[in-house]
């Protein structure tokens, strides 16, 4: 049971996707800007990772890795990454076209989000090492929790970008540079979570 | 000719366009990483802007989208195989972020912008420009960081057994213009090789690239609008 919440803890924490890891930053930098569509980009990103780790850690365990062929991981995750949100936007569609509308394009590009890929490589490398005993549970909670993490840093970035919204910012930084800056300071304050829980590859 | 030049201020994937973003700052924090993971990159998007420009009459439309991004990724698994056997260091260092290059906003969107509607000629030309524009932004960036908070320019790696490349020490220089510290010690901003110092980092530089960029003359065809 401790290391379920371990797990948690430092997927939201110690290895923030985004404040730490650098994963899922285009989405970050271009959805923040409001506090709604940052919420249902944060959902729908752990949603899809959450499906991903599920359907990657399955194709690993009783394809790649029985027929010694791992080295297709690449190619065969991000097929699935692929399909996975070709599905989710048609299901989205037929029984909630609200949600559908609210989050428009921002749908297909989770294909492209860093994150996702992310999360089903760094599963499976974690599964490899051995360390941790990571099986199936495991990778469906860190993609979870991972998830729950990038959401949390979008939108505490479209609160905070909320307010500078009102303030005296030099034309060069306006948009994207401050944002940045901001950003930075940010990870400064999660590099305090630092030692809190290990849990990486080495 | 502007195929290849575009890409280096107008259409700068990095600071102007804000495209893979998440290499550019992951692997940014020596000078080597930098460089090789543009490298990378210009290979896969040259090699996939070619494949799909050659294959852009034959693939359906409604699955072109899927069949890109698997050409993308027989690339990337290519540049994987060669860098664990010829790299292993910088593979390790890397880590993910290789197999990342697949979700390279700027590959796709070159693929389906470009390479699928024009010839194959003018798509290498338009991959090399865009290759190796990222590829000096990032190298200009992890060098930014690199002296600053290590106050040396690591440009040396291991090819199989070789170390080939240097590693040029700036501290001596540091100590000499007094960037020294109470003890003695040169003075780095050590933040900046750490993920917060990257995000400082790359919101500077956007924020000099943006003054830069407002000094060009407009193009050609937009006075010719206005």
């Amino acid at each position: 049971m401790g290391e379920y919440i371990a797990i948690m803890i430092a997927a939201i924490t110690v290895n923030n996707y985004v404040l730490t890891k650098f994963l899922g930053l285009c989405p970050f930098i271009g959805v923040s800007k409001k506090l709604d569509s940052a919420v249902g980009m944060g959902l729908a990103v752990t949603f899809v990772m959450t499906l991903a780790s599920f359907a990657t850690y399955l194709v690993y365990v009783f394809i790649l890795d029985p027929l010694a062929i791992t080295y297709l991981d690449t190619i065969s995750f991000i097929l699935i990454i692929a399909s996975l949100v070709q599905l989710v936007e048609m299901v989205l569609e037929k029984f909630s076209p609200h949600l559908y509308k609210a989050l428009g394009v921002y749908l297909p590009l989770i294909t492209t989000n860093c994150a996702i890929l992310g999360v089903a490589q760094l599963n499976i490398q974690l599964v490899q090492s051995d360390q941790y005993a990571f099986g199936f549970m495991k990778c469906l909670l860190n993609g979870f929790a991972s998830g729950a993490g990038f959401t949390l840093a979008l939108v505490l970035m479209a609160g905070l970008r909320e307010r500078l919204e009102f303030s005296n910012i030099p034309a060069v930084f306006k948009g994207a540079p401050v944002t940045f800056i901001a950003a930075g300071l940010m990870a400064l304050a999660f590099q305090g979570f630092d030692k809190l829980v290990k849990i990486t590859v080495n | 000719m502007s195929d290849f030049s575009k890409g280096f201020i107008r259409e700068n994937p990095v600071f102007g366009l804000f495209l893979g973003l998440c290499p550019a700052l992951a692997v940014t924090n020596q000078a080597i990483n930098g460089l090789a993971m543009g490298v990378a990159t210009a290979f896969v998007l040259v090699g996939s802007n070619v494949v799909v420009s050659l294959l852009r009459n034959s693939v359906p439309s409604k699955i072109r989208i899927p069949a890109y991004i698997m050409i993308i990724a027989t690339f990337v698994t290519l540049v994987k195989f060669v860098m664990k056997a010829y790299a292993i260091d910088l593979y390790n260092t890397m880590g993910v972020f290789i197999s990342l290059i697949v979700v390279n906003c700027i590959i796709l969107g070159r693929a389906e912008g470009f390479a699928s509607k024009n010839g194959v000629g003018k798509s290498l030309m338009d991959g090399l420009g865009m290759g190796i524009a990222f590829t000096v932004s990032i190298t200009l960036l992890s060098v930014i960081r690199e002296v600053i908070g290590d106050s040396k320019m690591t440009f040396q790696m291991t090819l199989g057994d070789l170390t080939i490349g240097k590693v040029i020490d700036l501290s001596d220089f540091m100590r000499t213009i007094g960037l020294v510290d109470n003890t003695g010690e040169v003075a780095n901003l050590l933040i900046f090789i750490l993920p917060a110092g990257g995000f400082i980092a790359i919101g500077l530089v956007i924020g000099l690239f943006n003054r830069f960029k407002n000094q060009l003359p407009p193009l050609e065809d937009e006075e010719e609008e206005a």
